[in-house]
């Protein structure tokens, strides 16, 4: 499947303008009430609501397909209030991705991830191609999934069913609520780079909803942290919210590992690569040797034909005379790449016998280096302290953020 | 003794005892499922109503079958009418507890997709809520089925019992053979009549026996 065939780059803004959610004291199982909420969501951006539960995050979400009417206020579609437009036709254009996915059991997988196009009256040949499209899309062989029952299915390719089914009708806009929140951590983090891929072919207009901050960082270009009560504490990039919490709430419900957490929103492209002294497979051990020696560092590395990593050869070990052999380059470090995050590569080299990361392209051919030192150095430059003190010292009236 | 003579010499009454039989239970479990169907749907739109609704069936379902038909004798005679609202009524707690289980049983967030991806109320319930409450609207129609064979039975005090007729002028008459063959005939037609439904329902709950692999 090419982009094209699936992204016509549709995408609208959302806007909520001064929107309001009460509920009536007393009331039982009430949602979470929204307070004045304002915030714009450009197109084909991802906007993340996150906050402890109760913070009106989920009911934020529902007043964007009108599962839930606000009190009072305005969420504009493209400009267009959502409260002026016929609350069914609104709906089947807008993909709704839940946490308990909802995936219909009398249907086969064939027939759920075509629910809205049926819903729009599609012809059945448009849907069955429509549906082979998406289970593709999503990494799920069509032949083998299109008859299965979705009970037959685990959890991780129930959710991705959820996503095949909310992409169904291409619709610009994507709620997703908890959408990974009910599969495993290994799982998790798969279905959340898949989707993140994806929405850079797709370039969807989604709200996703999530009470897991470092999800929430992850997914979002933009994050708006909720506090309870439904009121909106943060709106910015990631980054800004790590950098520069906007209050004590915001610093605690992010953590007092923020620096951690900025780690795995950098990736090694943000860095300047070390160039690796290099020799192939075959080369002269002598001349090899006089490079090694007037560099820094303190190995060689040995490369293939194609310029593909083969292993170290501290400096010292380099034979004075003959040619390079491959079993030579004895002790390997980490292969990585320019999208490896700068939490995960420090991981990596923390466990590895030269501790300096490979940075490999496509074809995996040697581009440079990475050490543990640069990435302490990059940390360093990019640091903003906040102006209050924030991890340190507990605070008096400190409340647990509960994660619900 | 079973006599082979006699049950050979009364195949065309058998035959037309049991398709007596069968009307019987066939009208009865049909109009008790639409009255059902009816009152349950009642039941999910207005919740207040299903204390009375239900008590009224329970109440229904613990009057004692010969005196139901012996009371509404007066009423409407020795008459199909009066063999029906008997039978009826017997089916009523049944299948109004199966139904509404059936219902309560679709779950929340199956329903919740549903809404947001643009059913209407009409639609969701059709071809979302029905086919799911089905396994158990179906396990209710067997139970409701087999229940009234054999209430179909006691029937024969007002003259409509279709094969209890044939037991119980062999009971009158002294006629062993008569009292075993409509016995076994009745028990047979609740086997077949049992599994009948119970394949009819899988066929058409193709998911439910689809388990994980």
């Amino acid at each position: 499947m090419t982009a094209a065939q699936v992204a016509h780059h549709r995408a609208s803004t959302v806007e909520f303008r001064n929107v309001t959610k009460r509920y009536e004291a007393g009331a039982k199982d009430t949602p979470g009430a929204v307070n004045d909420l304002s915030l714009e969501v450009p197109a084909g951006r991802i906007c993340v609501l996150v906050g402890p539960s109760g913070c009106g995050k989920t009911t934020s979400l529902k007043m964007v397909n009108r599962l839930i009417e606000p009190t009072s206020g305005q969420i504009l579609i493209d400009g267009q209030d959502a409260a002026d437009r016929d609350v069914i036709e609104l709906r089947r254009g807008i993909g709704y991705v839940i946490q308990q996915v909802g995936l219909f059991p009398h249907q086969t997988i064939g027939e759920n991830v075509v629910t809205v196009p049926r819903l729009l009256g599609w012809s059945r040949a448009r849907q069955q191609e429509r549906a082979e499209e998406l289970l593709a899309l999503v990494g799920l062989e069509p032949a083998t999934y299109r008859d299965r029952y979705p009970s037959q299915l685990s959890g991780g390719e129930r959710q991705r069913v959820g996503v095949a089914r909310a992409l169904a009708a291409d619709p610009p806009i994507m709620l997703m609520d908890e959408p990974f929140g009910a599969v495993d951590p290994i799982v998790r983090e798969r279905l959340q780079n898949e989707f993140l891929r994806l929405q850079e072919e797709l370039a969807k207009t989604i709200l996703f909803v999530t009470h897991d901050i470092d999800e929430a960082i992850k997914m979002g270009d933009l994050v708006a942290v909720m506090q309870t009560g439904g009121i909106l504490a943060q709106f910015a990039e990631p980054a800004e919210i790590l950098a520069s919490p906007a209050s004590e709430f915001v610093a605690r419900f992010v953590g007092a590992d923020r620096g951690l957490k900025r780690m795995s929103l950098s990736r090694v492209s943000d860095l300047e690569l070390r160039r690796p002294i290099t020799a192939k497979v075959g080369d002269v051990c002598s001349d090899a040797r006089r490079r090694a020696l007037a560099d820094s560092f303190a190995y060689l590395l040995l490369v293939d034909e194609a310029n593909r990593p083969v292993g170290w050869i501290g400096e010292d070990e380099i034979p004075t005379e003959g040619r390079l052999t491959e079993s030579m380059g004895e002790s390997m470090s980490p292969l990585m790449d320019r999208r490896t995050t700068l939490k995960d590569a420090l991981s990596m080299l923390l466990d590895a016998d030269v501790q300096a990361g490979i940075v490999v392209d496509r074809t995996g051919a040697v581009i440079g280096l990475v050490t543990a030192d640069m990435i302490a150095d990059w940390m360093r430059m990019t640091a903003v302290e906040p102006d209050f003190d924030s991890s340190e010292a507990p605070h008096p009236e400190r409340t647990e953020v509960v994660e619900a | 003794m079973i006599r082979g003579d006699w049950i050979a010499s009364n195949v065309p009454a058998l035959i037309d005892a049991t398709f007596d039989h069968v009307i019987l239970t066939v009208v009865a479990v049909g109009v008790g499922l639409a009255l059902s169907f009816a009152l349950s749907i009642l039941i999910y739109r207005r919740r207040s109503l299903s204390g009375a609704i239900i008590g009224v069936a329970g109440v229904l379902y613990t009057i004692p079958s010969l005196a139901l038909f012996a009371f509404l004798v007066p009423f409407t005679g020795l008459s199909f009418l009066s063999a029906q609202i008997g039978l009826v009524s017997y089916t009523l707690l049944i299948l109004i507890r199966n139904i509404l289980a059936g219902f309560e049983g679709v779950p929340d967030d199956v329903v919740e997709a549903a809404d947001g991806m643009g059913y209407g109320r009409a639609r969701r319930f059709v071809s979302v809520e029905l086919p799911l409450a089905l396994p158990l609207i179906v396990a209710g129609i067997r139970i409701a089925t087999v229940t009234t064979i054999g209430l179909v039975m006691v029937a024969a005090v007002i003259g409509q019992g279709g094969l209890g007729q044939v037991m119980v002028r062999g009971f009158n008459f002294r006629n062993d053979t008569a009292v075993y063959t409509g016995a076994v005939l009745i028990v047979a037609l609740a086997i077949v009549a049992d599994v009948a439904l119970a394949t009819a329902g899988r066929l058409v709950t193709p998911w439910s026996r689809a388990r994980s692999r």
